[in-house]
């Protein structure tokens, strides 16, 4: 459904007499089947918009190609514009204009007669369980309220592929679970969603596949269960009083270790086996132990693996 | 056709939205007549002529120069807006025409300047103006080129500045020379010959000389055609140019 080679872009940014080239994007290849959620994963910065908006038709790209729902992206961009629909990161809505008002614009924008989008608009309401407010002005919405507006203006013509970047940013945890909801029912729908996130559990729960990305490129691709599975062994927590942590640290200096505010953890071939001696080294340097835990990798212990940071930090 | 459609949908909502705002009528039509009401009694002693008919005669064309000028100049930061809503870039997606995006918000200026002018118009009826009709409509269309023209610069150099903070300084300071040797509050009939010498190479002089001519009620002078050619030749270049902005990626 998606298939990218190469997409580079590069942003040339001023600061005072300096010119400074920042590679956002640097050899994106990517592959998204049909009827997949899938996800871009990556801290702030790592360049997910600026390949979202090239595959949008909204940047040009430097360099590579793609493939969109069959449409080729360089060649034919306006063949592209009619397959896809695009939720922007900062949102879309006119804080004047009424959601109905918004969906029917932009059904007709995609060249809908004025009947069948007010049919469409009245659907799609309902769908995001907006009806309520339907005919209120934007800016008297919530922010949840107004990102379902969002989401449900990017699938108003019923695209093939839905790129929505960032769709739960700033939801609570609540509407946050509503918002996967409905984009599992895009994807039921037969829609193919591409979401990018910084969130660990959502690229966890909700996506098939995901790819992470880091600095502009993309360092590990596949299902989550899969790359996680990748790392083989498993990690040990160690929960500490926070002015422990540094002689916890210390005494560990042979496994290896990531520290954290109030917790270290420590990626060991057995947990079973690792868990005595950890205690041992612990008791031995008088570090006072709050609590031990024992489990499997996340996918920030992916990213770690991958790039030495971890997400969490951001 | 698509141009059209997507044109008039555009239009449409603009216009839609623009009535919604009443305080904006209320604004566009109290500033022109506090001109006609408190500025244009001066006139009479200073340009010299014998009666307020014939000072209207000179001011209201240059009047509504003026307001298509200003009007059309500073529609860029309601752009600016919708560009920081984000409101663009969900129509870029889209199919929509690139043209389309842009005549639909300039032909709300141009809709919103006449109205004004039909006002002012009147008003200055009443006070003893009297022009033949055709003139009257070959003036609009006068005013409704330079509106679309200055409202497409605005609207391209909007999207090429993309902020409120560039865009008041630059178009202020385009638009003060441009009123000052255009002869628009006063003829530069008086002026010393330097500078009626750069005020012809100023458009809109031009354009003020037709809209003179046309308020005179004469009609064959070559000031007319001369200055609807250079706003026509003007307003399709802008529009050219702005709706390829539009076409550009913008962030
Ligand atoms: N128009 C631009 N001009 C200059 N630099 C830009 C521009 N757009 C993006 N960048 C830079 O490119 C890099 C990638 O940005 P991008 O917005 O793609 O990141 P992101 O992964 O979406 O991050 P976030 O999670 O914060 O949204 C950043 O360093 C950013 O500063
Ligand atoms: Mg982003």
């Amino acid at each position: 459904m998606i298939e990218t080679r190469g997409l580079r872009k590069s942003f040339i940014s001023r600061q005072g007499r300096d010119k400074k080239t920042v590679e956002a994007v640097r050899g994106v290849d990517l592959e998204v089947a049909e009827g997949e959620i899938f996800g871009f994963l990556g801290p702030n910065g790592a360049g997910k918009t600026t390949t979202l908006r090239m595959l949008a038709t909204l940047i040009e790209p430097d360099g590579g190609t793609a493939t969109i729902a069959g449409a080729d992206l360089l060649a034919d961009p306006g063949e592209v514009r009619r397959r896809i629909g695009y939720v922007a990161q900062g949102g879309s809505t006119w804080d004047d204009s009424t959601a109905r008002e918004e969906l029917v614009l932009q059904a007709r924008l995609y060249g809908i007669g004025k009947a069948d989008a007010l049919r469409r608009a009245e659907r799609v309401l309902e769908g995001f369980q907006l009806s309520e407010y339907a005919d209120r002005k934007c800016k008297t919405y919530s922010g949840g309220q107004r990102r379902r507006v969002d989401i449900a203006l990017g699938i108003i013509h019923e695209p093939k592929v839905v790129f929505l970047d960032e769709p739960t940013t700033g939801l609570d945890p609540q509407s946050r679970a509503h918002m996967w909801d409905e984009i599992r029912r895009l994807r039921a729908e037969g829609m193919t969603v591409f979401i990018t996130t910084h969130y660990l559990d959502e690229a966890d729960a909700l996506c098939d596949r995901i790819s992470i990305m880091d600095n502009g490129e993309i360092v590990a691709s596949g299902t989550p269960a899969g790359l996680k599975r990748e790392i083989s062994g498993d990690v040990v927590r160690v929960g500490l009083p926070v002015d422990a942590v540094a002689a916890a640290a210390q005494a560990l200096t042979s496994y290896k270790l990531e520290t954290y505010e109030d917790n270290v953890r420590l990626y060991v071939e057995d947990g079973a086996v690792a868990i005595p001696q950890i205690l041992r080294a612990l008791d031995a340097a008088s570090v006072p132990l709050g609590t031990i835990e024992l489990h499997r990798p996340s996918l920030d212990d992916v990213f770690l693996t991958k790039t030495g940071r971890s997400l969490r930090e951001n | 056709m698509k141009l059209l459609r997507d044109t008039s949908l555009i239009f449409n909502r603009q216009m839609q939205l623009l009535l919604r705002n009443p305080v904006w009528i209320f604004v566009g039509v109290f500033q022109p007549v506090m001109y006609l009401l408190l500025f244009a009694p001066l006139l009479k002693p200073a340009l010299q002529v014998n009666s307020n008919a014939e000072a209207y005669e000179i001011f209201v064309p240059g009047l509504l120069v003026l307001l298509a000028i200003f009007g059309g100049l500073f529609q860029g930061f309601g752009l600016i807006a919708e560009l920081r809503a984000g409101v663009i870039e969900r129509s870029r997606v889209t199919p929509v025409s690139r043209l389309a995006l842009l005549l639909g918000r300039s032909l709300r200026d141009v809709v919103s300047l006449i109205a004004q002018a039909v006002i002012i118009t009147l008003l200055a009826l009443v006070f003893d103006l009297r022009v033949f009709l055709p003139n009257l409509l070959l003036a609009y269309l006068m005013l409704a080129l330079i509106s679309l023209m200055t409202s497409a610069v605005s609207y391209g150099v909007a999207l090429v500045v993309k902020s409120e903070d560039a865009l008041a300084p630059l178009m202020n300071t385009v638009a003060q020379p441009v009123l000052l040797l255009s002869g628009i509050l006063l003829p530069l009939t008086f002026a010393p010959g330097w500078l009626q010498g750069i005020a012809d190479w100023n458009p809109f002089s031009w354009a003020v000389n037709g809209t003179r001519a046309l308020f005179r009620g004469d009609l064959g002078s070559a000031d007319v055609w001369q200055g609807l050619l250079i706003m026509a030749v003007l307003a399709v270049a802008a529009v050219a140019w702005a709706a390829r902005e539009f076409a550009r990626s913008v962030r």
